[in-house]
């Protein structure tokens, strides 16, 4: 199988669409998809639908940014640098998105299910909460698109009659996912180094995946450990290399989570005006990665770059 | 004067709860300081997980997130959120997870989603997260809080993760088959829940404080009858838990100048 290597501007070109469904890899500080995440915004998509579970910098620059119209998620957060994502927070306030609030588990097993062909996955995470009770979305979007007709449904456990309540979840598949890894061979086959998080399901649930990689590798290499790799060559769509494309977000054995940048954007984030200084200075003007990464400057990526032995950097100022 | 914090105190406190075998689903702050001084004071086997998939990680430096790489080293398994989450359940367990969260009711319900209503949000959080999961499925739970009236409340504004429900057996009839909170570690003392009602009642003062301060600072009606002075910190728990856990004070702060004095 030929790969389908592609640059990323292409790649948003081909396979996103305004009000399409994206589930988003990664997890508050790793493996966000950033270099994708930038190019949508030059593109300026818009309606975006957001199916996440812990999801940090990647969401709050498309929210920031105004691409976002819709989200099903469990966590909005950057982590320390923002416990609460400052562009998630503002948006839901001012209601300019619309959010589902579901937990961790709950969406992992949604994105399963929809991987996995089961028409609905049941669990008992979630049973008497409001998570269970309220739905965020208004009625009438429910059914439409795709918007699941119901949030969710409580009901006695059908096989057990000692069971219980359970929760009953509907499947996500979504239209695109978007993962960063760390290496693609060249037939692409993924290989995800560290968590994999729920990229895996996310990328079996999704009709096209789109993958950016640090490095693309000969096929025999990859497949030399095959105990290793993430996801099958034939499940991908179109893979673009990113060097540190998951930048300021970490990438095990490749870089840690860069700080100082994390530290700039919380400080740029919470307003509108000095938001929109950081997209122009950081996201409009490069349509290159190697631009971006000149921008960063060689000083903080060194600072950041991974040490082999442990996969993140020893001693880096993280306050 | 004391010669400890009440960060300091708080992680000793929660750490004295933890067991020898124990598996500590952690978060990161507070928890993983909590876990890490148990681990190298009175409970070396009690291992530690993340929501993310790390298993037993050998955390030479703290992570400052669930999913910071720090959390992929030195692993036992290197998985993903269905595998680590699915643990929380597994009966044969003792899983204890470490949460917080913005309002807490006397039956230890938390609320981490948001204040006011979807129709009209006062304020924001950044939701669930894995901590529905785990008040919903660990064997048990320890709740870290601020004490203030505003997040001690009679009724949540959004409640997010299952705690005692409405005391009782209310949990169990609800459809749960284990957990509930056990203790909730404050800046001012450790909150326990009664064995027949569920509702929360104070267990331990700090000695810079007095049960009275608390319940004035409790926003619903809170039993201080059983109400104990803590144990301060001995020396060696300061010590390790200065010098071994976070020598780099990330999460217990600066040293305030009281120490000092």
């Amino acid at each position: 199988m030929t790969l389908n290597r592609m640059i990323a501007s292409d790649a948003v070109k081909k396979y996103i669409r305004d009000g399409d469904q994206i589930a988003l890899g990664g997890f508050t500080v790793n493996r966000n998809p950033m270099l994708i995440i930038r190019e949508m915004i030059r593109q300026e998509k818009k309606k975006l639908y957001l199916v996440v579970h812990s999801q940090g910098q990647a969401m709050e620059l498309l929210i920031g940014a105004g691409c976002v119209r819709r989200i099903e998620l469990a966590y909005g957060g950057v982590a320390r640098f923002a416990p609460t994502g400052y562009r998630f927070k503002k948006a839901f306030l001012e209601k300019k998105i619309e959010v589902e609030d579901y937990s961790n588990y709950q969406m992992t097993l949604r994105f399963m299910a929809g991987a996995m062909g089961l028409p609905f996955v049941a669990t008992k995470a979630g049973l008497a909460t409001d998570i269970v009770r309220l739905s965020g979305f208004p009625t009438e979007i429910r059914g439409q698109g795709k918007v699941p007709l119901h949030k969710l449904k409580i009901m006695d456990d059908p096989l057990d009659p000692d069971g219980g309540q359970v929760v009953v979840l509907p499947p996500l598949k979504p239209d695109v996912a978007l993962i960063h890894v760390q290496y693609v061979g060249d037939d692409g086959t993924c290989r995800i180094c560290g968590l994999t998080f729920a990229d895996i399901e996310q990328a079996k649930a999704a009709k096209t995946v789109i993958v950016t990689c640090e490095e693309i590798v000969p096929a025999d290499y990859i497949r030399r450990e095959p105990d290793q790799n993430s996801l099958p060559h034939f499940l991908i769509d179109a893979v673009v290399q990113a060097p540190f494309g998951a930048h300021p977000t970490a990438c095990h054995h490749f870089y840690d989570y860069d700080p100082m940048h994390l530290n700039l954007f919380k400080k740029m984030a919470p307003n509108d005006d000095s938001f929109k200084k950081y997209l122009d200075e950081w996201v409009y003007p490069f349509d290159s990665q190697e631009d971006y990464l000149d921008r960063v400057g060689i000083r903080d990526i060194l600072k950041i770059r991974a040490n082999p032995a442990l996969g993140y950097a020893p001693g880096l100022e993280r306050r | 004067m004391e010669n400890y914090t009440a960060t300091e105190i708080m992680a000793l406190s929660a750490g004295r709860l933890v067991h020898n075998g124990d598996i500590l689903f952690a978060g990161t702050g507070l928890s993983m300081l909590a876990a890490t001084v148990a681990k190298r004071i009175h409970a070396p086997e009690a291992i530690v997980f993340f929501e993310t998939g790390g298993i037993d990680p050998s955390l030479d430096e703290l992570p400052l997130a669930v999913a910071d790489p720090r959390v992929m080293v030195g692993t036992s398994v290197n998985s993903g959120l269905a595998d680590a989450l699915s643990l929380l359940c597994h009966p044969k367990l003792r899983t204890i997870a470490f949460l917080g969260a913005a309002q807490i009711d006397c039956y230890g319900n938390l609320n981490s989603t948001l204040l006011g209503s979807y129709e009209k949000p006062r304020q924001r959080f950044p939701g669930s997260g894995g901590a529905c999961d785990a008040a919903s499925m660990a064997y048990g739970v320890i709740i870290f809080m601020q004490h203030q009236r505003r997040r001690f409340v009679e009724k949540l504004d959004y409640f997010t993760s299952p705690g005692w429900l409405s005391g009782g057996d209310s949990r169990s009839r609800a459809g749960f088959k284990r957990g509930g909170p056990m203790a909730v570690v404050t800046d001012l003392g450790v909150m326990k829940f009664d064995e027949r009602t569920r509702k929360m009642y104070l267990d331990v003062y700090y000695p810079f404080t007095n049960p009275e301060k608390i319940m004035a600072e409790t926003g619903f009606t809170l039993d201080i009858t059983r109400a104990k002075e803590a144990l301060p910190p001995s020396d060696t728990e300061l010590s390790i838990l200065r010098k071994d856990v976070d020598p780099q004070r990330l999460i217990l702060g600066p040293v305030p100048a009281m120490i000092n004095d």
